[in-house]
């Protein structure tokens, strides 16, 4: 069980309010992913929850609980730490049993529960090294080990793939989402890279200057972006937003439309422009096209097979069904 | 850091690091070699270097005059105790100044590093009137108490400097691990910082060892250590430079071999941090 409800909960540093009061309820087995830009206060929350943190105001319920002044170890939550933050004088076998040792149960069951993570995480043949002996990956499935054999109500995780390679953190993000799979555990994870935040989570919670500007699906935030933030925060490459008289024809102060729904053609289209960078990924290819008259710089992303040049005359058809409409203030317009 | 190295470029450094090596060990080579020679050979002139008749005379001479076991003890309890002490008092210090800042932790760091820069004559009278009137005079304690505080600086600055390498997260880690503070201290803090623990423990050992102003002037006969043995050597009657020497030498001798055999502890120690 593992059910997490924030009720008003604030928190200052001094004069310094890092996060509003704000209420969130992440349910039981869910998958939720705190998203937002560094210092947006995603991490600060996951802190707060963990009890790293002392709230400033407002509570934290688990399961029901009243947790908030309640120490971390009491929380049962477990964290995995950006730094992995293993204890470096200990081998993995120590490491993972600590939060075990720490409970007092009984030397034969500390040695299953480890055995049985070290199983499931391709750990074995590593228990007797050291940390310092491990790569980057290694590291982290033992960081990951420590929070499993606890059993914990939630995994909390703090960017726990920012130190890893490209290709390793692919590979990691697939073993985590997995790992939610078979355990069904809850699980809150606080990323800065939003394409983590797309992939893995049931519930994204978006973060800006301690607010959260909108909690859904990944496809509702891609779908429908409540405000400009999110829709150029949530995508990649970044939504094109047009202002202008552009945008007036569809009676919004700003219009959005994602660099996937634009075509594109050497001939015609109701935009036009000239290329600028081109960004060939194998399978797509970025135009980056400028002179629209439309915005600085329009992103297109085009099948891989599109050739243009730097330098060619572009023409462009937006798909006019999924234009987003913006107000003065940012807000959509539905 | 890949820079070339000619191999003459090479000589000439280790030429200059064994030169300057050589002149820092020269007066306590110097020192050494007196202490094996006979008052007369000890003022010769020219100096005679290694070319004499060796003696051991001397060693006897000072060990029936004066009781060097005594000194020695009184050295080890000072130095040792006065070191222990100051370690379980600035151990939380460092903990607290390193984990949880706050802050005017700089200001007060800073604070207790400028008194080591005060000439230590300008507090003698006040402390010497303490000691008249706690009859700490001429005591072990009375010293172990005075040298406790006046390296508890820098105990506390190294400490703070070696607990501050060690990562907040591990420690946050350890509590959600369900760690209580004693197990976070116990099984993850002191295991961590025991190297830099154990060279602050040897350099303020060494410190303490060393320590003249404050153990001439606060011991006459019982307290006194190694420093007041060689001290009394140097009388105003004429000095009898090899005598004096082998006194020195016996002094030293235990502090020179304990810094040998730890130096690569020392050096980590004093250098940590620098590179990771």
């Amino acid at each position: 069980m593992g059910r997490i409800v924030l009720e008003q909960v604030a928190k200052r540093f001094g004069d310094v309010e890092v996060i509003p009061p704000l209420d969130l309820t992440i349910e039981d087995g869910e998958f939720t992913v705190f998203v937002g830009p560094s210092g947006c206060g995603k991490s600060t929350l996951l802190r707060l929850i963990a009890g790293l943190e002392d709230v400033t105001a407002g509570s934290i319920q688990i399961d029901g609980a009243e947790a908030t002044g309640v120490p971390p170890a009491k929380r049962g939550l477990a964290m995995v730490f950006q730094s992995y933050a293993l204890y470096p004088h200990m081998t993995v076998r120590k490491n993972i049993a600590f939060p075990l040792r720490m409970a007092k149960l009984d030397r034969q069951e500390q040695d299953r529960r480890v055995e049985q993570a070290a199983a499931v995480l391709n750990l074995t043949d590593y228990l007797d090294r050291r940390p310092g002996q491990l790569s980057g990956g290694q590291r982290q499935r033992v960081a990951i080990g420590r929070a499993i054999v606890r059993e914990p109500a939630a995994f909390l995780f703090d960017e726990p793939l920012s130190n890893l390679d490209a290709a390793l953190r692919v590979g990691m993000r697939l073993e985590i989402s997995e790992l939610h799979k078979r355990l069904e555990t809850t699980m809150i994870y606080v990323t800065h890279d939003q394409v983590e935040a797309m992939t893995m989570a049931d519930k994204i919670v978006v973060l800006r200057a301690g607010h959260i500007e909108q909690v859904g699906s990944p496809l509702e935030l891609y779908r429908e972006p409540r405000n400009l933030f999110v829709a150029g925060f949530i995508g990649s490459p970044k939504m094109n937003f047009i202002e202008g008289t552009e945008a007036a024809k569809h009676k919004a102060h700003t219009i959005g439309i994602r660099p996937e729904h634009i075509a594109v053609s050497e001939s015609k289209g109701s935009w036009s422009g000239v290329v600028g960078v081109s960004e060939h990924l194998g399978s797509d290819t970025f135009f980056h096209i400028h002179d629209t008259g439309l915005a600085e710089t329009i992103t297109v992303r085009a099948d891989g097979e599109v050739g243009f040049r730097h330098g060619d005359k572009i023409h462009m058809s937006p798909r006019t069904d999924v234009i987003h409409k913006f107000n003065e203030s940012g807000l959509r317009i539905p | 850091m890949a820079r070339a190295v000619t191999q003459q470029r090479k000589a000439v450094n280790t030429l200059v690091a064994w030169a300057i090596g050589v002149l820092i060990f020269f007066p306590i080579l110097w020192t050494i070699l007196t202490s094996f020679k006979t008052e007369a050979q000890a003022i010769a002139d020219p100096p005679l270097f290694l070319f004499f008749d060796w003696t051991l005379e001397n060693y006897s001479v000072v060990q029936e005059r004066s009781d060097y076991m005594r000194f020695l003890w009184n050295s080890v309890i000072i130095a040792g105790c006065s070191t222990l002490l100051g370690i379980v008092i600035a151990v939380p210090a460092a903990w607290s100044m390193a984990f949880v800042p706050s802050k005017r932790t700089k200001d007060i760091l800073l604070w207790m590093l400028s008194t080591k820069m005060l000439p230590a004559v300008g507090v003698l009278y006040p402390i010497y009137l303490l000691f008249i009137q706690f009859k700490l005079l001429d005591t072990r304690i009375g010293l172990v108490l005075v040298l406790m505080l006046i390296n508890l600086p820098i105990i506390v600055w190294m400490l703070y400097t070696y607990f501050k390498e060690i990562p907040g997260e591990i420690l946050e880690a350890a509590r959600m691990d369900g760690a209580t503070l004693r197990d976070e201290i116990l099984y993850v803090l002191t295991p961590m910082a025991l190297p830099g623990i154990a060279s602050t423990v040897l350099l303020n050992v060494i410190l303490a060892w060393n320590e003249a102003f404050w153990t001439l002037n606060l011991t006459a006969a019982k307290a006194g250590p190694l420093t007041a043995f060689i001290a009394s050597y140097s009388s105003p009657e004429g000095l009898f430079y090899a005598k004096l020497s082998a006194a020195s030498t016996m002094a030293i001798a235990p502090i020179l071999i304990l810094g040998w055999f730890s130096q690569k502890q020392l050096v980590r120690g004093l250098t940590f941090g620098a590179v990771k």
